[in-house]
């Protein structure tokens, strides 16, 4: 079949998933994938999925990576239920990925790798390339290993190296079928093996290799894209960014904003690790301690703020119980700190590399006393950004510790995000208190009850603070019962007041709706998704998000009024539910998902078909 | 990066009074932490060093009660933790002159890691360890510091654990300002707190403090007149460790590497054979082998046992050009979105 031959196919969105072995090399595949269509100006949405071993044995079901994208003519909210097309690298990532394959998808194995060894190690009895087992889709066989070593032959390179090349096979075959233009990705291996003429060379073959073997219509007949997007997006500067490097360059552009000094105290944790290594990258806007551990992480950050600088920490659940006690100590002290929790599958070690939301009540109420402190949630990758952003904003205005969950799921998942100026940031400035007149450490502004801010160093204004409970206004150390509760007070309206300072609900979808799906942090896509394709079919609901959980926003309780029904999906058992329930003495539906995996946009539909009392459709 | 150069200590202008904030120390009368509190005062005046850049940092315990009594900032934190406060006041401003107060269970029982590491960063910070070998605040338990043998609250039948050395920690952890002085020594107090100022990176001074409540005494062999020339040895720049009311034991270095008390005149020794005091020695052995000699098998050498210049952590790091916020934010493959849709590397 030639060229001028194949089939070409528009659809709204396309879903792959790829996956291999640690080292086959898919996240690599899948950035330059995600790269090229963002460039080529489609809406991308990503989801790595790593195993918690670094390299775990070849061929193994538990060794398999995978990296999932979505493009799209339209705002891509999740990186898609499953899969329009499956590469399986290997027969572990085939049996692995095959239950989310849709019916009648294609599958993508790189045949090579089908030997006994690799189909006992995956518990295959039979070869699936062979058995019925792939009838209802449409599979490709291709010897992905062979291609590359044909593309190669006679080079330099040893025979092992020429397979590592097989990755690149497999994308040139991909940028084939979904029309995508192999320049972005030519340009960036020029570019990384700059020093190594002999890998610019090889993965520019086996990319040309692969990508003719799509076009010769030996294994593939069709063409498959999507729809340009109708409504143009908003000219300026993009890039795709993962969660955890949108938190991070967020930390920097709020010191930047607010002309303060950046410091991160940190200690490495799956999956906040990230964050770290961004910021010490760029020494010259950050100040990075890597810190002995996860206390002395969040204590030099407290120091940092002392001296005043904008201090952060990071961190994952495991980490966070480490530093509640010196959580309480930046409260009781009201420095202003912001602690960024990337949170993963718990209790205890847990599942490192796996996501969940389950680390709400910990934030609310672990610790010792009364101690509150102000919670925000990002919702999405690009959202990592602004919700660090506005943590570093309250935290310097109420002189409050102000803890920010990101997950797992959104802080390794990645999107096309517009890069804003520092000038579109919201403004923030760190007032110092230097004037010595009538200084007193703990006398409050009067509308937001922040403390004044004093630097260490600032002649005049010498004062000692401490986690002792202190006399209101003085900062006196105090054991007196009043005080004492007039200061616990104090706190808890401090942070109460940020409510004056947050934007209202705001609700998509349906409004009048009788059910409304009620969500924080990570769920958001997938909530937006679901919002999508109800609406789709007819189905009236609607959604809100929540960014603030402490305090939460005043119009919350009359929004949630309004509906019939409440949807809290939670990837907890239902820690939001339990808030609200006792904040607001009403009922709402709660669901739970807890399988260290963000929840499917399909299972959301089917909830709320089961509260609607819907039956299930044809399309459902 | 090599450390900056020290500049020259001018007079503040200040005196210890200034350096007395309006509340009055409330430690047990007699207290050994009264003369260090009152030595430290002593010697920040003298550094030169303005008021406001004093940061004192302390943890928890009967020693960390010390920021609220001393007019200059201070931050008593968390049990254990001081030194990470300190880490990262320092850090965020290197021009600061940053002072830990610690206790032997604050610093060597719940901080021990932070201890570790304080020492071996090199950070320019000062730790002082008011050592009493005891929990004082919580009304007397064993610590990591109480000697073997010693009655407490949770060891009634006498302590069966080991102790730990600070001295010899802190110099296996790369202490580059070494020094212990007994809380009845003012002028060695004074000595070891201006030595440890002008130091340029991480300083310990270990001081024992005799807890009247507790463990009254514990020191007594070392601080009572009648014996302590034969039970310490005062350690003096470029002299010869000589000891005793007579002036005639001394120190030298055994064939088994370990030092060992001699006697002037005896089985041929002569003061040649003493070793001779050098706190700048690059290698740390011998001022750990030092730190390890202790009563009643050989004196316990008081004074400074170490002080050697290395580079400091809050400045080792070498920092690139700086660049602006948007270019940081467009790197790695940023494209631009034109007005009419056309896409274009920013470059």
């Amino acid at each position: 079949m030639s060229v001028a031959n194949m089939k070409s196919v528009e659809m709204d969105q396309i879903v792959i998933r790829l996956a291999g072995d640690s080292g086959d090399g898919m996240q690599l595949v899948g950035d330059q994938f995600t790269i090229t269509s963002a460039m080529m100006g489609d809406e991308v949405a990503t989801l790595p999925d790593y195993p918690s071993e670094i390299r775990a044995p070849a061929g193994t079901i538990f060794g398999v990576s995978g990296f999932q994208i979505c493009f799209a003519s339209e705002d891509v909210y999740t990186a898609g239920d499953e899969y329009d097309v499956l590469v399986a690298m290997n027969p572990a990532a085939l049996k692995v990925n095959l239950p989310s394959v849709k019916a009648g998808g294609t599958i993508i194995v790189n045949e090579d790798a089908f030997i006994d060894k690799n189909l006992e190690k995956a518990g295959y009895a039979e070869n699936p390339l062979t058995s019925t087992e792939l009838q209802k889709f449409k599979v490709m066989k291709i010897g992905m290993s062979k291609v590359a070593q044909k593309a190669l032959e006679g080079g330099t390179m040893s025979p092992k190296a020429i397979d590592r090349c097989k990755n690149f096979v497999a994308l040139g075959l991909m940028y084939s079928m979904f029309k995508r233009d192999k320049k972005f990705t030519n340009q960036w291996v020029q570019k990384k093996f700059k020093a190594k003429p002999e890998l610019i060379d090889a993965n520019t073959r086996a990319l040309e290799a692969g990508w003719i073997l799509g076009e010769s219509g030996e294994v593939n007949d069709t063409h498959y894209s999507v729809t340009k997007r109708k409504v143009p997006k908003t000219a300026g500067n993009y890039r795709n960014v993962t969660g955890n490097t949108a938190a991070a360059l967020g930390l920097i552009a709020a010191a930047q904003r607010s002309g303060l000094k950046l410091f991160l105290g940190s200690y490495p944790i799956t999956p906040a690790t990230d964050i770290l290594h961004e910021l010490c990258k760029h020494p010259d806007f950050a100040t990075v301690f890597q810190a002995e551990d996860e206390i002395a992480g969040i204590g030099s950050a407290i120091g940092a703020a002392f001296a005043g600088a904008l201090a952060a920490t990071t961190t994952s659940g495991p980490g966070m119980s480490l530093k509640a006690e010196f959580l309480n100590l930046a409260m009781i002290v009201e420095l202003p700190l912001v602690i960024v929790n990337v949170q993963r599958g718990g209790p205890s070690t847990g599942l490192p590399t796996k996501t969940e939301q389950s680390d709400l009540a910990q934030a609310m109420w672990g610790r010792h006393g009364e101690s509150p402190i102000a919670i925000l949630a990002s919702s999405t990758p690009q959202d990592c950004f602004d919700t660090v952003v506005e943590a570093a904003r309250l935290a310097i205005k109420y002189m409050t510790p102000v803890i920010v969950l990101s997950d797992g799921y959104l802080g390794n998942g990645a999107g096309v995000w517009k890069i804003p100026k520092l000038e579109e940031l919201p403004e923030m400035t760190a007032k110092f208190r230097t004037d010595p007149t009538n200084f007193l450490p703990y006398e409050r502004d009067p509308k937001t009850l922040a403390r004044p801010w004093v630097a260490v160093g600032t002649p005049g204004l010498e004062h000692r603070i401490g986690g002792l409970e202190k006399e209101d206004r003085t900062g006196t150390v105090s054991a007196n019962p009043l005080n004492h509760e007039k200061m616990t007070h104090l706190r808890a309206e401090k942070i109460a007041r940020i409510a004056d300072d947050i934007p209202p609900m705001t609700v998509e979808g349906n409004p009048s709706a009788d059910i409304l799906i009620l969500g924080w942090g990570g769920t958001k896509g997938v909530i937006k998704q679901a919002v999508r394709n109800l609406t789709k079919q007819g189905v009236p609901v609607a959604c809100a998000h929540l960014r603030n959980l402490n305090p939460l926003p005043r119009d919350l309780k009359p929004l949630l009024k309004k509906y019939k029904k409440v949807l809290i999906p939670e990837n907890n058992m239902g820690q939001l539910w339990f808030m609200l329930r006792g904040e607001f003495l009403m009922d709402f539906e709660r669901y739970s998902k807890v399988q260290g995996q963000p929840f499917r946009a399909d299972e959301i539909e089917a909830k709320v078909r089961t509260l609607l009392e819907i039956k299930t459709g044809a399309n459902s | 990066m090599s450390n900056p150069t020290p500049e020259t200590p001018k007079a503040s202008g200040l005196t210890r009074k200034d350096f007395l904030s309006k509340t009055d120390p409330r430690w047990c009368a007699g207290c050994g932490c009264f003369s260090a509190f009152n030595s430290l005062t002593s010697v920040f005046p003298n550094t030169g060093i303005p008021r406001e850049k004093f940061a004192i940092i302390s943890g928890i315990g009967c020693s960390s009660r010390l920021p609220y009594y001393a007019d200059c900032y201070g931050f008593h934190t968390i049990h254990g933790r001081a030194p990470t406060i300190a880490a990262g006041v320092k850090l965020a401003n290197p021009e600061l002159s940053v002072w830990v107060v610690t206790g032997d269970g604050d610093a060597l029982s719940i901080g021990g890691n932070h201890f570790l590491h304080l020492m071996r960063r090199n950070a320019d910070i000062k730790l002082s360890l008011f050592n009493n070998q005891i929990y004082g605040l919580t009304k007397g338990q064993t610590s990591p510091t109480t000697k073997p043998g010693t009655k407490t609250k949770t060891t009634p039948f006498g302590n069966f654990e080991n102790s730990v050395r600070p001295l010899a920690l802190a110099l296996a952890a790369g202490a580059t300002f070494a020094a212990r002085v007994p809380d009845t020594d003012g002028e060695l107090l004074r000595e070891a707190y201006t030595a440890a100022a002008s130091h340029k990176g991480v300083a310990f001074i270990e001081i024992l403090i005799n807890c009247v409540i507790f463990n009254d005494g514990t020191y007594l062999p070392l601080t009572d007149k009648a014996t302590k020339a034969d039970t310490t040895l005062r350690l003096k720049q470029g002299e010869p460790m000589l000891f005793g009311a007579d002036r005639n034991k001394g120190i030298r270095l055994g064939r088994d590497l370990k030092p060992e008390v001699v006697k002037i005149g005896e089985n041929g020794v002569t003061v040649n054979d003493i070793l001779v005091h050098d706190i700048h020695r690059k290698d740390s052995s011998l001022a750990y082998l030092l730190s390890l000699m202790d009563y009643p098998d050989s004196p316990v050498p008081l004074g400074i046992f170490r002080q050697v210049s290395e580079p400091v952590h809050e400045f080792r790091s070498a920092y690139p050009k700086k660049r602006n916020l948007n270019d940081l934010l467009c790197e790695g493959n940023a494209w631009n979105l034109g007005a009419t849709g056309e896409i274009s590397p920013v470059s």
